[in-house]
């Protein structure tokens, strides 16, 4: 089952997402990046029901697009956080979006940041965030383990033990995940962690 | 059965008294129509609406491989447990060079594809260049996710060939949309898959490709009884799609497993 984290380290901030696309027993694809590069120095990890991820994801990546385009400054973190959160908030009372977010972004004057925000528009900053049955076990392994000045490299070990954790204890453990960073340098995949593979094709 | 009653609404002193007689009770009774006997009546509704949706069994399969992509299809439409046509068109030529495969509501998932065939017709003639398979399947998410929870039941994949090659998208009517390399969508699906990630490679030749996806909806049609008829399977090229096979899968079966003698074990005896 679904399993977002994220955790901003010394100078950068990484989400990890699964990348299973799933439809009640049947695991239709296992290499669906549900982690958008925002813009240059953003990144939206999201779960929730395919439907709503993809069209919000994107929804959001176009408006911070539009906002960039209108005053040639592109949006804080902070500033993308509470709009993402105002949007799913109306929403809320219409048709909910039910899509749960970890927002990950780095700022010229503030660094790395890192923002929950759930599909009731819950809204706070943190420095570990999970959602979805993985979460039970990310949250615990990161508060035991977590220190606010790790390095890229600390941090990934963490994240590959996250990983080790999630697919021995949960059931239904996703095989695949994807791990992106967010840093000074922008936003950028990082690696993927998989145990299955789809058979290669060439890319177009 | 119960009886919805009117009598609330009848005049107390009858407007014309001993006409009842004259006429019987047929006529002149209290007006009432039958209502199904439920507690949850819109739940009843929502039933009754699936129930006379054809096209729920099904079998639909299409991956890319190395000279474009495969599709297949069952035939069968069932209606509950009545087998209501074993001839369906389940493949849908959107254009010459992209097809749409149908499982979930035939009426949905026909209207859909045909809209969907106008909108495609429509930005080649305003673009001077046929759409992208991306860019179609795009269409119809939107459409399908501005209609989610609305009772719309399409499970759908896109499957062409543009400018960028073969492509192949998963879309339902709950608003997903996935871009892949292998998909079978209907409750055969899972057979359909057993066969098909066991017996996939790259770099089939069209033969093989069309081969592992006749076999594929076979074995899905062995096992699932909503699912038969014949296997069609289509492939998409670079010069556009082409029907390569329909082959009922109860010949089909007795091409894979011929009937072999078998020794008799207990002969009928003369009384």
């Amino acid at each position: 089952m679904e399993c977002v984290f994220g955790l901003v380290g010394k100078e950068f901030a990484l989400v990890v997402a699964d990348t299973s696309a799933v439809h009640s027993i049947l695991v239709h694809k296992s290499n669906e990046d549900k982690i958008m590069i925002l813009d240059s120095h953003k990144l939206m990890g999201a779960s929730g029901e395919a439907g709503d991820r993809a069209q919000f994801t994107e929804y959001v990546q176009k408006n911070v697009a539009l906002y960039q385009f209108r005053n040639g400054i592109p949006l804080t973190t902070k500033a993308t956080a509470n709009y993402t959160r105002g949007e799913l908030a109306t929403a809320l009372r219409k048709n909910p979006y039910q899509v749960n977010v970890i927002l990950a972004g780095y700022d010229q004057e503030t660094g790395p940041s890192l923002y929950y925000i759930d599909y009731i528009a819950t809204f706070h900053k943190v420095d570990k965030a999970a959602f979805g049955y993985g979460s039970y076990f990310a949250l615990s392994m990161m508060d035991r383990h977590y220190r606010p000045d790790m390095t890229v490299e600390e941090a990934v070990d963490l994240v590959d033990q996250c990983l080790a954790e999630i697919r021995s204890r949960l059931v239904v453990a996703p095989p695949n995940f994807v791990i992106k960073i967010v840093d000074k340098d922008g936003a950028r995949e990082y690696a993927w962690r998989q145990t299955v593979k789809d058979a290669p094709v060439p890319a177009v | 059965m119960m009886n919805i009653d009117f009598s609330g609404l009848e005049p107390i002193a009858p407007l014309r008294e001993s006409v009842g007689e004259l006429m019987g009770d047929g006529i002149m009774a209290a007006p009432s129509f039958q209502i199904p006997d439920t507690i949850d009546f819109d739940g009843f509704q929502k039933e009754a609406i699936q129930m006379v949706k054809p096209a729920k069994g099904t079998t639909t399969l299409a991956f890319i491989f190395k000279d474009g992509v495969m599709v297949a299809a069952d035939s069968r439409a069932s209606m509950g447990g009545y087998i209501s046509s074993q001839s369906v068109k389940k493949i849908i030529e959107i254009n010459p060079y992209m097809l749409g495969t149908m499982a979930g509501g035939a009426a949905d998932c026909q209207f859909w594809h045909r809209n969907l065939g106008i909108k495609c017709r429509l930005h080649e003639l305003a673009n001077k260049r046929r759409i992208s398979v991306t860019g179609a399947s795009k269409l119809l998410a939107n459409i399908l996710y501005h209609y989610r929870g609305m009772g719309l039941s399409v499970g759908t994949m896109i499957a062409g060939w543009d400018e960028k090659g073969p492509g192949l998208y998963y879309v339902d009517s709950e608003g997903g949309r996935l871009k892949g390399t292998r998909f079978s969508v209907g409750s055969g699906s899972p057979y359909a898959y057993g066969v098909l990630d066991s017996g996939y490679r790259y770099d089939m030749s069209v033969k093989e490709a069309a081969e592992l996806a006749r076999r594929a909806i076979y074995h899905a049609t062995f096992r699932d009884g909503a699912s038969g008829g014949v296997a069609s399977v289509y492939h998409v090229g670079p010069n556009g799609w082409e029907k390569l096979s329909g082959d009922d899968v109860g010949e089909l079966h007795y091409h894979y497993y011929p009937v072999e003698a078998a020794a008799v074990e207990q002969e009928m005896t003369e009384a």
